[in-house]
């Protein structure tokens, strides 16, 4: 969409030159445009080539095909993933395309999220999953799964909850006294005791807490569950919500917690007696001011 | 010559200019045409919200009354973009209403659109007129129920794919009675409940209704009184078509639908019993377009005995349930299709027919008008995508995703030379594809008329970024992930092309502080931009 200067008109109408640079700017960086339509993208000349990932055992490949260069690592999701048995992949590799599979796969930024071995039960760790991939807009994948027809077994809700999430979800985490704060990525956790427990380790929280703890202690607070969430430490862990309300962290289910976090802090217990556990009538809740 | 014409002609003339580009080009000729110009362009496109800010909008549009705006990257369709990015609307909307802009007209795709917003475009602009939200998100219905209660002459309230926060208002009541101006109304993405009385009673008095769509929660019932009260129609989007096909409402629906002869648009079918797909037989005929992509409750029989009916169709949206067989029944029944969008269904491994390239092969023999394509399959080959690109030389969009490859590496390139007109392209979407940087490099070389690129998981580096820095000032945008930029050659590029804002996007550990110049970068955003670093970047984005 180059602007092309046209013709001036004739006699004295000149292009006085520091107004046409900025309109030109203003034109051509900030208003191409397409033509407007009901659906934005409609006039656009686009291409997408997607080229994925690993296949079924069943596809009909030809001679010259070459099986997915990720094998494994990323495919749709199915309910075969969480049976023990693994197809392995046969891949019939011209050699030109090898080499595009070796350096696809030590390329380090590759987007690929690879897990434990395959033959691991069902459930997070059970299957490789890329992230944003085929190309479907979340809305579309909930819609289809919220209107199946055929009955959701476990493995495969759990499935399409992990194909739903995003790739990761970091928040940022203050120690109250600990100046540099942490993030912590809230998908790679799926209940609220290893959340702590990472928390813990994370802020060496045993340690942290000061000398009045031994390292007999120490060893105790590690194996035990997470003093963070039973209000017996002299810390707690509470969140941000979307509202801008601070909330103790475990009052809500899980996947609650997950839509409405901001942030987390770890606050001295003392400062905590503000909070009020979340209730749903939004009225009654009790906020203290943030960090 | 033209100089000594009134300003008033010219103006007057400029209002048969209504591209954007023509308009653009009209403001560059000289001081005076720039003037009028730009005093009369009443409607403004910004493709990049950070291309320029909202001050400087206004005060070079000071008439603008309708505004398109987009806002995130378009990978962030698919999670690649972390969810406090930006695209805000406010400063918009807060801009506008401070310089007493008389808008009516809003349309926004991936922005963040809080309540607040909402409510504060509801009562600044007092001859509001349309809302057009796609694929947005931020704002719960409270937002819409200021809408509806403010806007008195609102015409078009169409949410397209929204992520709606559901509080369980009666934001349809808010409609006062006096409210009869409605001629489109697009609630399909809300999950909640609506209230129903009060949906009937609106669509009764706005006698100019002409697209109606309904979400899953109008109950049938209401649908056929809708219906009734609705028969000028020409766009209907059915929530729950889930009738007994025994009982007495389908009787009545079946009734009043062949009533409904100015339907040429269909949609919805959320919940549906394909027992009472009948009903709407007898306006198959007339339908010019068909989105059936989220009825996965039609199985490929139906869905075929169908579009048998639908000869006129010329944009059809389906599932792959429909099979290589169905999409057979398609050519040879809908010659004028013109676009075609085969979204994947299988989800969850049940095994379901998909479909293959013979499916688009048929399709293109059977339908050569075909322009616009979206077709997800299980395996593709070059020789078919030859055929496809010789029997329909006409494609202005073109998207294909195939779930199993069988291509061989150079597909980048080769099938595109082969009829597709990559010289025309404009929007470029590559994942998990090339060999090296020559192929990103003969991308942006060969794509003269390239707005935006987005690439994703494919081994393009600093070579292919920096190659031709200047070409990113023609484009709007490109996006790379997990490829093989490093952070030194994102700063080098940025520090070489200072009208470009070069992203950084970053989740991980804050305490790492700034990254080894050799370090990979997982993500990288770039645009051109007239206003320099955006003042609302969160702290997981760098601009360099």
């Amino acid at each position: 969409m180059e602007n092309t200067l046209l013709g001036g008109g004739g006699g004295g109408g000149g292009i006085s030159g520091g107004m046409s640079i900025v309109s030109r700017e203003e034109n051509n960086m900030a208003m191409s445009s397409d033509e407007s339509s009901s659906y934005p993208d409609e006039s656009e000349l686009e291409l997408g080539l997607g080229l994925s990932l690993g296949g079924g055992a069943k596809s009909k490949s030809k001679p010259t095909a070459t099986a997915g260069p990720w094998g494994q690592y990323a495919r749709i999701l199915t309910a075969k993933d969480f049976l023990s048995v693994v197809s392995t992949k046969e891949s019939s590799s011209s050699s030109s395309s090898s080499s595009s599979v070796t350096k696809a796969n030590n390329n380090p930024s590759c987007g690929v999220k690879r897990t434990a071995e395959p033959s691991s039960p069902p459930g997070r760790s059970g299957a490789s999953q890329v992230v944003g991939w085929p190309p479907i807009r979340t809305y579309r994948i909930q819609s289809l799964v919220n209107h199946a027809k055929s009955p959701m077994t476990e493995e495969i809700t759990s499935a399409v909850d992990k194909w739903l999430l995003k790739a990761s979800l970091f928040v940022k985490v203050n120690m109250d006294g600990i100046p540099i704060g942490r993030k912590v990525d809230l998908n790679a956790h799926s209940c609220y005791e290893t959340l702590s427990q990472t928390l813990d380790n994370m802020f060496k929280l045993s340690v942290a807490v000061g000398a009045r703890r031994s390292n007999a202690e120490e060893q105790v607070v590690m194996t035990r569950p997470s003093r963070l969430l039973n209000g017996s430490s002299e810390f707690m862990l509470t969140y941000e919500d979307k509202e801008g309300d601070w909330m103790l962290v475990g009052d809500v289910p899980w996947e609650m917690f997950l839509s409405s976090v901001k942030r987390l802090r770890i606050m001295r217990t003392a400062e905590a007696n503000g909070l009020a556990p979340r209730s749903h009538e939004r009225n009654r809740r009790q906020s203290i001011a943030p960090v | 010559m033209l100089n000594y014409f009134p300003e008033e002609v010219l103006e007057h003339v400029f209002s048969f200019l209504t591209s954007h580009p023509d308009r653009n080009a009209a403001s560059l000729v000289c001081k005076s045409w720039y003037n009028v110009e730009r005093f009369s362009r009443v409607k403004v496109f910004i493709g990049n919200c950070y291309a320029i800010g909202p001050e400087r909008l206004i005060s070079r549009f000071p008439r603008v009354r309708s505004l398109t705006l987009k806002g995130k990257p378009h990978f962030a369709d698919f999670n690649l973009v972390p969810y406090d990015w930006g695209g805000y609307v406010y400063p918009w909307i807060e801009a506008m209403a401070k310089g007493s802009t008389n808008l009516e007209e809003l349309r926004l795709k991936r922005m963040v659109v809080s309540d607040e917003s909402l409510e504060l475009l509801a009562k600044s602009f007092p001859n509001f007129k349309s809302l057009v939200l796609v694929n947005c998100e931020g704002f719960t219905t409270d937002g819409l129920a200021a809408i509806a209660s403010n806007c008195r002459f609102l015409r078009e309230l169409d949410l397209q794919e929204n992520e709606v926060e559901d509080r369980r208002g009666q934001w349809l009541s808010c409609f006062p009675d006096s409210c009869t101006s409605l001629s489109s109304l697009n609630f399909a993405c809300l999950k909640g409940e609506v209230n129903v009385a009060a949906l009937e009673r609106l669509v009764a008095r706005c006698r100019n209704l002409k697209s109606l769509r309904l979400n899953h929660a109008v109950p049938p019932d209401a649908l056929q009184k809708i219906l009734a009260q609705s028969p000028q129609l020409v766009d209907l989007g059915a929530g729950c078509f889930a009738h007994d096909p025994e009982s007495e409402t389908y009787n009545k629906l079946k009734n009043v639908m062949q009533k409904c002869s100015s339907i040429r648009s269909l949609s919805g079918f959320l919940d549906v019993n394909v027992r009472c797909l009948p009903s709407i037989y007898p306006i198959c005929i007339n339908l010019t377009s068909l989105n059936l992509s989220y009825a996965p409750g039609i199985y490929s029989k139906e869905l075929v005995k169908l579009i048998h009916k639908c000869k006129k169709l010329q944009r059809l949206w389906i599932l792959d349930t429909i099979g290589d067989k169905g999409l057979g029944v398609v050519a040879s029944t809908c010659k004028e299709l013109q676009e075609l969008r085969v979204f994947p269904s299988d989800f969850y491994g049940v095994g379901n027919v998909a479909v293959t390239e013979e499916g688009l092969v048929a399709i293109s023999a059977g339908c050569p008008n075909l322009n616009s394509l979206l077709y997800f399959c299980q395996q593709m080959t070059n020789a078919a995508l030859i055929t496809v690109a010789k029997n329909c030389p006409n494609f202005i969009r073109f998207r294909l995703c195939t779930l199993n490859p069988t291509i061989p590496d150079a597909v980048t390139m080769q099938p595109l030379d082969e009829g597709m007109y990559a010289e025309q392209l404009e929007m470029l979407s590559i994942a998990f594809a090339g060999d090296s940087d020559k192929g990103m490099v003969y991308v942006l070389n060969g794509c003269k008329k390239l707005k935006k690129l987005e690439v994703r998981d494919s081994p393009f580096g600093n070579m292919a970024l920096l190659t031709d820095t200047g070409k990113y000032e023609t484009m709007r945008s490109l996006w790379m992930s997990s490829c093989g930029v490093t952070f030194g050659g994102c700063k080098t590029l940025a520090e070489k092309m200072p009208r470009l804002n070069v992203e950084i996007i970053n989740e991980r550990d804050e305490m790492e502080g700034r990254p080894d110049d050799r370090q990979k970068v997982e993500k990288m955003y770039l645009y051109r931009t007239l206003v320099g670093p955006r003042k609302d970047a969160p702290d997981f984005v760098l601009t360099l």
